[in-house]
């Protein structure tokens, strides 16, 4: 059995004493497990890095084997983003939050598409930021904890949606939030595709999926929210005080 | 083969590092030959360094006194501590006599993936040093992987509120590098912090 495929690199970590168990996501076989010889060794750690675009050459005697990976580096993005702490923890929550998220070997090419863009334009920290969410808004619907943000949960308007019921996941007026607004999550408008994004919508968008992540993607397997992913609010949330 | 304590010195060498089943019998092979004059000598320096080396308790590196023989060292700028992953760094750092100041081993690199934590690592004694004060620059010498460089800004950012200078070693070219066999990586590294010429 084998198949090669570009594929962005999850995890790596390190198995004896210069190889690598990688787990990589890839567009036809999802988030997929294998042994990365050399993977952890000085000449090929660079390629092995969580975020990496790399072209894949996976190789098992049967499907359900760990198999092993090669690899050449496509795009760089781990290297590209080492310098910034807020572009770092963008790239680490992502991969993360995958692959925490993810059940293995089962395709999510909307997934796989978003992340590469994602990592392709992490330098563009303001627009990066709001895909971010957009994109953990995606990897919900993908995995059947969809958001509805299309009209009032209250009055069934498309207008002036403000909030979302952390029970439901189904948006809230400004209006008919009333008395309940301190219970609700707020609703960035960006996340409604308007308006400029700043750092508390990326702060309120973070704690938006952050809460659907942590109940549903996360919870109904009895795991936290990745570290990663809450040190990525902690920096978001510096930046909106 | 030929008996449980050859059987067990081979499993015991077989798992040290750059070591398999076959190189460990070859070593145990050649230590057996030559009992008086490889082996004896190798077991009292086992013995005594097990014994005597630990942990500097001021900075993390491995010696037999305790502070270690570079903190304690007055020749070297106590001022300017180099923070390092593993000892294996520091005794790189060390071979290439480069740093004259003194070291701080963190014993490993904050992985989110790996479960490595801040309480897991010897991070709150380079802040507690930092704070009680005599400390110009910290440089933070740890690797240029994802992890290192999370670890690389947590540290900066708890150690700037205590008006310390920090810096970072640089990446890029290496010594004898030709430029068309580095990786993307390194090149956008390596032009990202050119300087004047």
């Amino acid at each position: 059995m084998e198949w090669e495929a570009p594929a962005i690199i999850l995890s790596a970590r390190p198995y004896g004493e210069g190889d690598a168990i990688a787990s990589v996501l890839t567009e036809e076989h999802g988030v997929h497990r294998g042994l990365a010889r050399g993977g952890a060794s000085s000449r090929h750690a660079a390629v092995w890095q969580g975020g990496n675009l790399v072209q894949v050459r996976w190789v098992g005697r049967l499907a359900d084997q760990l198999g092993s990976y090669t690899g050449e580096l496509v795009h760089a993005a781990a290297a590209l983003a080492l310098d910034d702490a807020l572009t770092l923890a963008m790239l680490t929550s992502v991969c993360a939050v995958a692959e925490g998220a993810l059940p293995e070997r089962q395709p999510h090419p909307r997934v796989f598409a978003g992340m590469l863009h994602l990592l392709a334009n992490l330098a563009h920290r303001e627009e990066a930021l709001a895909d971010l969410v957009r994109w953990e808004a995606a990897l919900l619907a993908e995995l059947g904890y969809g958001l509805d943000l299309a009209r009032c949960a209250v009055t069934g308007s498309g207008e002036d949606l403000a909030f979302v019921s952390p029970k439901t996941g189904r948006a809230v007026s400004a209006g008919a939030a009333g008395a309940w607004k301190p219970r609700l999550l707020r609703l960035p408008a960006f996340l409604l595709g308007q308006g400029p994004a700043g750092p508390a919508d990326w702060r309120d968008g973070l704690r938006l999926t952050g809460h659907f992540l942590a109940r549903d993607a996360f919870g109904h397997h009895h795991r936290p929210l990745p570290p990663a992913r809450q040190l990525l609010y902690d920096r978001v949330a510096d930046l909106a005080e | 083969m030929g008996g449980p304590e050859i059987e067990r010195l081979i499993g015991l060498l077989a798992r040290l590092p750059g070591f398999g089943p076959r190189s460990a019998r070859r070593a145990a092979l050649r230590l057996l030959s030559q009992p008086q004059t490889r082996m004896l000598p190798l077991a009292t320096a086992l013995a005594e360094a097990a014994a005597a080396v630990r942990s500097c308790a001021r900075c993390g590196n491995l010696d037999s006194r305790d502070p270690c023989a570079i903190c304690t060292d007055p020749q070297r700028e106590a001022g300017l501590v180099c923070v390092v992953e593993g000892v294996g760094d520091l005794w790189a750092l060390e071979r290439a006599g480069v740093h004259r100041g003194t070291y701080h081993v963190l014993g490993g690199t904050l992985s989110a993936l790996a479960g490595t934590g801040p309480e897991d690592l010897n991070l709150a004694p380079l802040l507690a040093r930092v704070a009680e004060g005599g400390v110009t620059e910290v440089i933070l010498a740890l690797g240029a992987t994802v992890d290192g460089a999370t670890t690389a800004h947590w540290l900066a950012d708890r150690l700037k509120p205590l008006g310390v200078a920090i810096s970072r070693v640089a990446q890029g070219v290496p010594m004898g590098g030709a430029l068309d066999v580095l990786d993307d990586g390194t090149l956008g590294a390596a032009l990202r912090a050119r300087r004047a010429f």
